[in-house]
């Protein structure tokens, strides 16, 4: 197991284009950290900087407190999982497994003993024999993890190892990741653009953007509490409702923002930093609100756009007027809602998030 | 798209005419091996051999020694392809894989020389040849033809389809470039190394004019220059020239033939 600190990590491309633009970040021993962040943000390119796969340009990186910049990947005790697999196409299963071991030197019967323990926790002990062509997706998704498991890592990267794999598969995996994780004890750096990916499977999130850090927490913290607009907005499904505002008037307990047409709303937000007349977002999630009826508190008037009905609940897109987007409520399952129904949608005080004109969030009481 | 039937029948037959202009030469020369009477000159020439025999197969071996030709056509195209294959991946590799300065260069002089006819070389090489001291040696024989641009370039365009997931799985794995190279990216192109060889293998066995320069004693003879000895001896006799002709193509077609499910795998590479 080892623990891996971030100073000041910067990265630019030959051509000078920065990629990374000065990273801070710890990560602790054992701990199971998912980098996430919409495509081209960065989160790969560290990931392979801390491989070892791409130079970094400034900054260091320390594992288990050693300045690890400029040692070679193999060194680095660390296993790495493709996105694409990676597996060596003409060798067999067990060969692939076992060729790191093999450039280590490692004896014959501890390398047969290494992957066939890996082999029986990974379920694979049957496929030993067959080349990577042979096998499902699910199946070379397994022999890559059990690649990385037979070295004994200190420190496992998986690069959006699920991306290629049908979504029951994919729901699958993650819960026998998670199950590795536990049984292992290994620290885990695990990069996804699936929000439900790394709420499901990360003891911490970081969530980047345009090669910078948006936030670092747990998953909960930042669904609850996000930092800014960018993190409220890229974790949760339906994204997080934003309605342009004006503000009314704020203090340490509560915010009153006006909105385009003339609704008033309230906010539980520490709104001290807000001056009256200023531009402000406000943001709420689509779990959060519901349909009441006409000129309840905290409800704006909205006309229903199309419903989506999943089963067991059914998401109301409703127009609100002078919104651009329409709004997202989850309502019951079966929700009986057309098309140019007018509503009028709750939005409780105490789950409404407040964003100032830079995009930054008032704090939640 | 589905192709009308006048539309198909006019395809066919500019395939089948150009199939017949190929293969005609090779038929030509057969049909004048195997016959024994006949003029062999006549127009429209003959289609179809006249009195077949194989007496002038039997008078080709008997004046001249075509097993030891065959020997020695064998070895001068075992060693090309081999150092051919070797270096020419060597060569290959670094530029499609490696980042260094000046690497566009390189590959740009490499392909220039592709522009020039190999007939060029001749007094650069046999000046060259001379000066080491390998003339009337199959050494000489093969140094000149060992790198190719040709064979740089399809194998460079191999080296660059083996994904770079693979080779950044290797470096983590351990691998240094040299293990990288031998144990996991030369492996996968096997099917490109097989059509660089099987061009190599007919592109040596085939070769007449260097190593008729370079060679002197008939005995060390490859089996394309022997052949001519044919013309010497028997300057008149075309049928027995001819018939040492086929014994000089016939390996090559073998070669050919059974290993083109390699060379057109290799070849499907070449124009995705």
């Amino acid at each position: 197991m080892a623990a891996l600190e971030i100073k000041n990590i910067v990265k630019h491309y030959d051509n000078g284009v920065p990629v990374i633009k000065g990273i801070d970040l710890e990560i602790a021993d054992g701990e199971f950290m998912v980098f996430v962040g919409p495509s081209g943000c960065g989160k790969s390119t560290l990931l392979r900087m801390i491989a070892g796969l791409e130079q970094i340009t400034g900054g260091e990186l320390l594992i288990d407190g050693k300045l690890a910049n400029n040692i070679p990947p193999s060194e680095r005790g660390l296993a790495m999982v493709f996105q694409s697999y990676a597996l060596y196409p003409h060798m067999s299963v067990h060969e692939n497994m076992a060729f790191a071991l093999k450039l280590a030197g490692k004896k014959r019967a501890e390398i047969d003993a290494a992957v066939q323990k890996a082999a029986q926790i990974l379920q694979i002990e049957h496929l030993l024999q067959r080349k990577p062509k042979d096998l499902s997706g699910g199946q070379r998704q397994r022999v890559a993890i059990g690649r990385a498991i037979v070295r004994k890592p200190q420190l496992f990267l998986f690069d959006e190892p699920l991306s290629n794999l049908d979504a029951s598969l994919r729901v699958q995996m993650r819960v026998e990741l998670s199950r590795l994780h536990q049984e292992l004890k290994t620290t885990m750096i695990y990069v996804t653009h699936d929000q439900v990916e790394a709420m499901t499977l990360g003891d911490r999130i970081v969530v980047f953007n345009g090669g910078h850090i948006e936030q670092v927490g747990t998953p909960l913290e930042l669904y609850n509490r996000p930092g800014n607009m960018f993190v409220a907005g890229f974790l949760g499904s339906p994204k997080m409702n934003f309605l342009a505002a004006e503000v009314a008037s704020g203090n340490a307990e509560q915010a009153e923002l006006t909105l385009a047409g003339g609704t008033m709303l309230r906010a539980q937000v520490d709104a001290s930093s807000l001056t009256a007349g200023g531009a402000a977002t406000l943001g709420v999630r689509a779990e959060h609100v519901s349909v009441a009826t006409a000129g309840a508190p905290n409800s704006v008037p909205a006309t229903v756009g199309h419903v989506e009905h999943l089963g067991d609940v059914s998401i109301i897109y409703a127009q609100v007027e002078g919104v651009s987007e329409m709004l997202a409520v989850k309502a019951a399952g079966g929700a009986a809602y057309k098309a140019g129904d007018a509503i009028a949608i709750l939005m409780p005080a105490e789950h409404c998030h407040v964003f100032d004109g830079t995009g930054k969030a008032c704090r939640k009481l | 798209m589905k192709r009308s039937l006048p539309s198909l029948i006019g395809h066919y037959l500019v395939l089948c005419a150009i199939g017949l202009i190929c293969v005609f030469p090779f038929w030509w020369t057969f049909v004048t091996a195997i016959s024994t009477e006949g003029n062999i000159f006549a127009f429209p020439p003959t289609f179809w051999p006249k009195a077949p025999a194989f007496d002038n197969f039997v008078e080709a071996f008997r004046v001249i020694p075509i097993w030891s030709f065959f020997k020695n056509s064998i070895l001068i195209t075992f060693w090309t392809v081999f150092w051919k294959l070797l270096l020419c991946s060597l060569a290959a590799y670094p530029l499609a894989r490696m980042q260094f300065h000046g690497r566009k260069l390189v590959f740009g002089l490499i392909l220039a020389t592709m522009v020039m006819p190999s007939e060029v070389n001749f007094l650069v090489n046999f000046i060259t040849v001379t000066k080491l001291s390998l003339v009337d040696s199959y050494t000489g024989v093969i140094l000149p033809n060992i790198i190719t641009a040709v064979s740089i370039l399809l194998l460079k365009q191999a080296f660059e389809e083996v994904p770079q997931d693979l080779i950044d799985a290797a470096r983590v794995d351990g691998a240094k470039e040299w293990t990288i190279f031998w144990r996991i990216v030369l492996p996968l192109i096997r099917p490109w190394l097989a059509t660089v060889g099987i061009l190599a293998t007919v592109e040596a066995w085939n070769d007449y004019i260097w190593p008729f320069i370079v060679m002197s004693k008939p005995d060390e003879f490859p089996l394309s220059v022997g052949v001519l000895y044919l013309s010497g001896t028997y300057g008149s006799s075309t049928r027995v020239i001819a018939a040492g002709t086929v014994l000089t193509i016939l390996p090559m077609l073998a070669v050919f033939l059974s290993t083109q499910r390699f060379f057109m795998r290799g070849m499907d590479g070449a124009v995705k």
